[in-house]
């Protein structure tokens, strides 16, 4: 409404973020906040008995550490943010003016963790080479960076958490009362075992590289894998924390039974990936214990993808818990804020809305057959303002013929039959009540039929949607 | 006029109070440009030493020395480009967001292009000795960094010069249109010319107090190594006597406060003769007392980043001020409409729970 909307219409936009986001998770949980205490335990074991062995293979792994977290760790920390404020600068916005200070005071510990991780790096070969004491200074360095690792992420967690549930935020809008929502413990307390041992099984996978096969290999293996296993049941433990305190935060958005149905169902799903993530680390670091040898590369890759998996699955209770909004109860995922409705519902989004979104050569292709021009031109101007409401109020979970799109739902719904404005209008009035992910139709109803017009024209339109980026806007004239 | 868009901004208040927010994009923001031109410049010189160590194998000495900074000043770059990002994120929300969306898709490649650019340097760095035979192709791999490096700040630019202008907008069609924008390839020369000069101080720093064993085993003399370092700031930096006023004139005029923006731009061209004269003085020096000015030279270079970085802030504020009136104008009224809205459907005034 009041920026240009950057669209993807293929993959859809929410895919360029979770991609980002992935990734950064990944690189963070299993090279940073888990890798580093991994590597100082190491290097301080490598001390303790003397053997220099452990100290060139923590290196070894501190170093591949080192070259992907500060390439495409920091990198795609920046790149979550860019790719929200593209997709959807009203949440971002709204969140950067609650919580400068915190992202802020993350920065800074941020800085402090590049630093450490460029000094711990950097001064390895030469602190070694000081003698005892200075080692011993080295590993404290590790630790402390390990540390800061944790603390970056346990910033960024409230904010997260802040996002699901504002709790108290809502009432007095402080900063510390959006920190302090009741998600927070839990998430924090199931994020770090499990950044532990996903780093445990990175290490593992690189220890098959860089140690020969000899019975050093044997104890590395074994060492790291009983970290790992040290860990494991503390997922399960905290994990579950996580999710009994979701009820909780859920239930001001309980009202859609629908909702609990499909709560329940990614519970089941998710205890069942939970217990297959669980056995799949036992198993394969049993053979790593008492098998090493036996062990191919491949078989690492096993844990670490169910992992995966799981954090992925977990990562969706958000969805239920925000449901509908981007920020809970104060922002849906439109970008709208619940407070705004009242307004748009009666005057309809349009009135406000700052641009239009130009129809393309190709999206004005389809129309009707046995049209006069004068007809014609009228009805591009009606599947022009419905394309804008689209975008204004549907854009930003749904393309048109790709990923979640609409004419892909439509057809499942409807058939071939006409999807006339009669037809699809009814649905959208009521779509919250059928789908709790979606936000109320914020418009009023003269967009909804508009937009019932549009959807029609997609049934034999199957051009692309350009966003912003590409084809530009048009600047509403105001109203007089 | 009404071609003009006139959005609302996000209805919160800024988290802090506006001269808290400006000094801090001010002060990271020219952080993390210096580092940004250590890092581009540092990038262009290894490729040019790189080439000359073809035929004298020192140079390539030299190349992989220089090499050596890339990486360290590209950590704290990034690093110190977020808090910038966050302040601009609060100040100018309206400007920037509506930039990015309008040039997305070359906003969001910035983030792969890094990734690429920094694991590049990565393997050229780690991997100097091993590709000792492969020459060509590792010629090659800083040859793309600094292709990569030259394209980044292009789309830096295109942003920050098209958050200036909410009368192109409307017309504004992908990021090559808002490229064509006036002023923004003379800015970009301009950053350019400055990566560079600034690498080039850097250069300096680097081999002024370097023992001589470490100097020795690079096959120059200190002397040689610190007049490079001054020769490569000093030649950019006299083009820039062309370049910074080309970039000045088109700058599209605004209606109020031109004098003071031409006032610091004339006061930071005065000390970069200053500087200047400075830098050509050292080049000329002999051995015994090359080096002399550099402390002279760095502060005058700091009051020139200073200045174009108060230059910079100042005109931005002309530019966007009035409009930024309107769009608090407008958001105020907005606001008023949606609470008189609420009344109407909850006589008690609490906002309604839509439907
Ligand atoms: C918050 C994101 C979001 C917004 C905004 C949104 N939707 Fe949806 N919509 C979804 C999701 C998620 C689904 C379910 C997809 C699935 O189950 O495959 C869905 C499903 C649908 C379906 C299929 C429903 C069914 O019962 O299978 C239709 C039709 C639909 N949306 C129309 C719309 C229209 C029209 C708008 C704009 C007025 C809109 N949506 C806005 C997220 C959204
Ligand atoms: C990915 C991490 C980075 C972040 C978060 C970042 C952040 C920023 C921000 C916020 C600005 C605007 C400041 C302002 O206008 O007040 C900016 C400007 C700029 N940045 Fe960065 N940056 C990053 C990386 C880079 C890289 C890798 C380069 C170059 C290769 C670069 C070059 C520039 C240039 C040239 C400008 C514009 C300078 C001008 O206006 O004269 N940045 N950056």
């Amino acid at each position: 409404m009041d920026f240009p909307i950057f669209h993807l219409d293929i993959l859809g936009n929410r895919w360029l973020i979770a991609t980002i986001a992935i990734i950064h998770v990944l690189v963070n949980h299993g090279l940073a906040v888990g890798m580093m205490p991994l590597v100082a335990a190491m290097e301080w074991y490598g001390q303790k008995k003397g053997d220099s062995r452990w100290d060139a293979l923590a290196y070894r792994i501190l170093f591949v550490s080192f070259l992907v977290t500060t390439t495409v760790g920091a990198l795609t920390g920046v790149g979550i943010w860019l790719s929200v404020s593209l997709v959807n600068p009203y949440s971002i916005g709204s969140l950067i003016r609650v919580f400068f200070w915190a992202w802020f005071t993350e920065w800074l510990v941020f800085i402090t963790e590049v630093c450490l991780i460029l000094a711990y790096t950097l001064s390895w070969k030469k602190w070694s080479a000081r003698g005892p004491e200075y080692k011993t200074k080295h590993i404290k360095l590790g630790f402390a960076l390990g540390f800061f690792s944790w603390v970056t992420m346990a910033i960024i967690v409230a904010i997260l958490g802040f996002m699901m549930d504002p709790g108290n935020w809502l009432a007095d809008r402080s900063f510390w009362t959006g920190v302090m929502n009741p998600l927070y413990l839990p998430q924090l307390a199931f994020r770090t075992p499990l950044a532990a041992s996903l780093a445990g099984t990175v290490a593992m996978f690189l220890i098959l590289f860089f140690t020969k096969k000899d019975g050093f290999r044997l104890e590395a293996l074994r060492s790291v894998g009983l970290w790992t296993l040290f860990f494991a049941p503390f997922i399960l433990i905290t994990g579950w924390w996580y999710y009994s305190s979701v009820p909780e935060a859920m239930k001001d958005n309980l009202g859609v039974s629908l909702g609990t149905l499909q709560f329940a169902d990614w519970q089941d799903k998710f205890l069942r990936i939970a217990l297959f993530t669980v056995v799949t680390i036992l198993g394969v670091v049993q053979v790593a214990i008492w098998r090493p040898h036996r062990l191919p590369k491949i078989a690492l890759i096993v844990p670490f993808a169910s992992i995966l998996w799981m954090t992925g699955h977990f990562e969706r209770v958000r969805e239920f818990i925000r449901k509908p909004y981007i920020i809970g109860q104060y922002m849906y995922a439109n970008g709208l804020r619940a407070e705004d409705y009242a307004l748009l519902q009666r005057d309809g989004v349009l009135a406000y809305a700052t641009y239009s979104n130009p129809l393309s050569e190709d999206e004005q292709s389809g129309l009707p057959e046995g049209l006069t021009p004068a007809e014609q031109a009228a009805l591009l101007v009606e599947i022009q303002q419905g394309k804008d409401v689209f975008m204004d109020t549907c854009s930003r979970c749904h393309t048109s013929h790709g990923v979640n799109g609409m004419s892909v739902h439509l057809q499942r719904m409807f058939g071939d039959q006409q999807w006339t404005p009669e037809l699809t209008a009814g649905y959208i009035e009521n779509m919250h009540y059928a789908q709790p992910f979606m936000p109320p139709f914020p418009g009023n109803k003269e967009e909804l039929w508009l937009l019932g017009v549009y959807l029609e024209h997609l049934q034999h339109n199957k051009a692309t949607i350009p966003g912003s980026q590409s084809a530009g806007v048009i600047v509403n004239r105001p109203p007089q | 006029m009404s071609d003009i868009p006139v959005p609302r901004d996000i209805p919160l208040p800024l988290p802090a109070s506006e001269p808290v927010l400006v000094t801090v994009l001010i002060v990271f923001f020219l952080m993390h440009i210096a580092f940004v031109n250590f890092m581009v410049g540092g990038t262009f010189m290894t490729l040019w030493y790189q080439l000359r160590g073809l035929k004298e194998k020192r140079y390539d000495a030299l190349a992989h020395e220089i090499a050596g900074t890339i990486t360290a000043n590209k950590s704290i770059a990034v690093v110190l480009g977020v808090g910038p990002l966050l302040a601009i994120n609060t100040l100018y929300t309206v400007y920037f967001y509506t930039a990015n969306a309008l040039t997305g898709t070359f906003w969001i490649s910035i983030i792969p292009l890094v990734i690429v650019a920094f694991v590049l340097t990565y393997i050229h760095k780690y991997l100097w000795k091993q590709m000792e035979t492969w020459k060509v192709f590792h010629i090659g791999l800083i040859a793309t960094v600094s292709l990569i490096f030259s394209f980044i700040p292009l789309i830096f630019l295109t942003n920050v010069n098209l958050m200036l202008f909410p009368e192109k907008w409307g017309t504004v069609q992908g990021f090559f249109s808002a490229l064509a924008l006036p002023n923004v390839m003379p800015r970009y020369a301009h950053f350019i010319l400055a990566c560079p000069a600034m690498a080039g101080l850097l250069i300096v720093w680097l081999f002024r107090r370097r023992d001589d064993a470490d100097i020795a085993s690079i096959g120059f003399t200190r002397e040689e190594l610190v007049r490079k370092g001054y020769q490569w700031a000093f030649w950019p930096t006299a083009a820039q006597f062309i370049i910074g006023p080309l970039a000045l004139i088109t700058l599209p005029p605004i209606q109020n406060l031109q004098s003071t923006v031409l006032g610091v731009f004339a006061l930071s061209i005065l000390v970069s003769l200053w500087m200047s004269r400075l830098m050509f003085v050292e080049m000329r020096r002999p051995a015994e007392t090359i080096g002399k000015s550099f402390a002279s030279i760095c502060i005058l270079m700091l009051v020139i980043v200073v200045l174009m970085g108060a230059g910079r802030h100042i005109y931005r504020e002309a530019a966007v001020g009035p409009h930024r009136e309107l769009v608090r104008s407008k958001t105020k009224e907005y606001m008023e409409k949606v609470g008189a809205a609420n009344k109407a459907l909850t006589p008690d005034g609490a906002a309604g729970a839509p439907q």
